[in-house]
């Protein structure tokens, strides 16, 4: 176990490698040039060459992407060009929103998603599985923004029932939980879909299965027979689906924070991209990569605790 | 071996599977009896209804599409298409097991083998769950997995196949089952393991007393391991007797040609023997004997009326209009 951790966690490094890289580049093809942000509008030709002096910016890309690396590894990812604040500060203040908020979306649309999956397998065919199907397509065709819009507009403009600007203390007060409520619904929403499809069909993969006559055999009850024995096995690569829906979710987090105004690392990066904040940009960048990439790990754990077979 | 008593019997059993391509008569009409501590054997080739005619008595056919369309199947006298699904819950895995023919897929991968026969005792009523581990454990003793102990936590991909249907026994005769169903038991497992599975269930039945029917489409097997036999063919019973009056004088023309088929090791022969011709697709309606078109004795009659299944010698049922048939002819 300690030692296939160990081998994820290795495995990850060149894909942190390459995030940086990537990082890197992508913020020199973008328009707008740090000396001059940093320099301000007004600012004279000379104290522009001279910062751009200073931050290393005239020297070739294949160096200053050295830099930043050296850097980057002693846990210094620079000042903001804005704030002038150093940048893990402001990332240390924006990933506690980011985790919550992914937490509240996943600890009931996963679970919701799974029960909506189990249930249209049980009752294949009938109304119930439509309707659940029918949902969760309409949960992967809207946007994100537009689930979002939509329900501003029904719980926090019609019915005035919960709040749907910024984060209000953490998520276990009173107001933290109406603060996070909108947002933690708009973003499940994209995840109950897929998740309830792939249950759906896995579960019915599973049921047809040898084992599972052999469970009928026994003289279970139909409940334990798909509890115990269908839905167990099904879940594995529903739990697949859901690491290779995690790059979703963090995409998703970005334009929900963005609507919300949740103060996360997804508009912080937007806000830096907006004002060619480059630091603070690939500190976010850098972020979520390695969410990510904690996001895999975990499922590659739950991976093995569900099915024996990959431990060893 | 007409017998007062039987544990089970299965009477003009009617089974159909309604599919897209039409009405699927997979078991149509069959009787047989088992006695009690008395092992059976169902012969014949794929789709001939041999393993519907079992999961039927477990009642574990998918309804819709299966459909019992006629007969009854009587355990201890009572009729199981009338039991409710609580009650046939109860017989399932209690007083009847059942093993598989897959055992490298018939256990659930995710739970060790000591909790996939607790969950069946626990199921059945010993719900003390420090009981159940051991006799759980005792079980896989008794069908020979060596360390049991040790083994009883293992996942099922850490045993080979032949342990694997040793499991599959323990399973089925956790709860001391009078009936004990094994749809084709030993055909994955390679030879020397399928005599020793076959040697195990026959010293398991003896020593419990269960009945047993065993399902093969292996002639070897059923000359081994049974005391009467049932061959089908297509759905239907086509001959039924004692084990050594069936293999001493075939009646039906198909159990004569399913014999010859079988290699032989005192002969020395370039080509294997078959039966001419393949079975009636299945969604045909025949109204005679379903083996008449690849018989070589067929005659109008056969074509035209199906053969009722008649005593011809003592025990010795079979369903040939030219029945009894002599040595020379076969």
């Amino acid at each position: 176990m300690l030692a296939m951790l160990l081998r994820r966690i290795g495995l990850s490094i060149p894909v942190l490698l390459g995030v940086m890289v990537f990082g890197f580049l992508l913020l020199q093809l973008v328009p707008g040039d740090p000396a001059v942000v940093l320099a301000g509008p007004t600012a004279p030709p000379e104290v522009v060459e001279e910062i751009r002096k200073s931050m290393g910016l005239d020297r070739p890309l294949v160096v200053q992407f050295w830099m930043y690396f050296e850097r980057v590894l002693a846990g210094d990812f620079g000042r903001s060009m804005i704030s002038n604040k150093p940048v893990t500060e402001e990332l240390a203040a924006a990933i506690g929103p980011t985790v919550e908020l992914m937490l509240a979306c996943l600890i009931w649309s996963i679970p919701l998603g799974i029960a909506m999956g189990t249930l249209a397998a049980m009752k294949r065919g009938t109304l119930v599985d439509r309707a659940i199907m029918a949902l969760s397509v309409a949960g992967v065709s809207l946007p994100v923004f537009f689930i979002c819009l939509l329900l501003i507009q029904l719980f926090g403009l019609t019915f005035r029932w919960l709040p749907f600007v910024g984060r209000e203390g953490p998520v276990w007060t009173l107001e933290g939980l109406r603060h996070i409520a909108l947002p933690a619904l708009s973003l499940g929403m994209v995840f109950i879909g897929p998740v309830a499809r792939m249950t759906r069909s896995s579960v019915l993969e599973v049921l047809k299965l040898d084992h599972v006559r052999t469970a009928r055999a026994k003289g279970l009850t139909e409940r334990a027979v798909v509890v115990r024995h269908a839905l167990r096995n099904a879940l594995i690569p529903v739990v697949t689906l859901v690491g290779l829906q995690a790059g979703y979710l963090l995409g998703g987090a970005v334009v929900t924070e963005t609507i919300f105004g949740w103060p996360g690392v997804g508009r912080l990066a937007v806000g830096a991209i907006l004002s060619s904040d480059f630091t603070i940009a690939q500190g976010c960048i850098l972020t979520m990569a390695l969410t990510f990439i904690a996001i895999n790990l975990i499922v590659d754990i739950l991976y093995s605790v569900l099915d024996p077979r990959v431990q060893k | 071996m007409p017998d007062a008593d039987p544990l089970l019997e299965v009477r003009d059993l009617h089974v159909h599977f309604h599919t897209d391509a039409g009405l699927f008569r997979a078991v149509d009409g069959i009787s047989f009896s088992v006695p009690r501590g008395k092992t059976l054997g169902i012969v014949g080739e794929s789709g001939c209804g041999k393993s519907v005619t079992s999961l039927a008595i477990m009642r574990l056919l998918a309804q819709p599409p299966a459909r019992y369309a006629g007969g009854d199947i009587l355990f201890e006298g009572k009729s199981l298409l009338k039991l409710s699904e609580a009650e046939m819950r109860k017989l399932r895995g209690g007083k009847i097991g059942m093993i598989f023919q897959e055992p490298m897929t018939s256990l659930n991968p995710v739970y060790t083998i000591a909790d996939q026969i607790i969950e069946s005792l626990r199921a059945h009523g010993m719900t003390d769950r420090a009981r159940a581990r051991a006799r759980a454990i005792e079980m896989l003793k008794m069908v020979g997995l060596p360390s049991p102990e040790k083994r009883a936590d293992d996942f099922p991909h850490q045993l080979s196949g032949g342990q694997r249907q040793r499991v599959m026994i323990a399973l089925a005769l956790a709860n001391d089952p009078q009936l004990l169903i094994a749809d084709e038991p030993t055909t994955a497992l390679d030879v020397t393991i399928q005599a020793q599975i076959l040697a195990l269930m026959r010293d398991l039945s003896a020593r419990t007393g269960a009945s047993v029917v065993l399902i093969t489409h292996d002639l070897g097997v059923v000359a081994e391991t049974c005391d009467e036999v049932v061959v089908m063919y297509a759905g239907n019973v086509v001959e039924r007797a004692p084990v050594a009056s069936l293999f001493e004088a075939p009646q039906h023309p198909y159990t004569i040609g399913l014999m010859a088929a079988v290699p032989r090791i005192d002969t020395t022969s370039d080509r294997l023997e078959t039966i001419p011709g393949s079975v009636p697709p299945p969604y045909m309606l025949i109204p005679g004997c379903k083996f008449a078109s690849r018989c070589p004795l067929a005659d109008g009659r056969c074509t035209a009326e199906r053969p009722p299944l008649r005593e011809i010698a003592p025990s010795h049922f079979v369903a040939c209009w030219q029945a009894p048939i002599e040595e020379a002819t076969r």
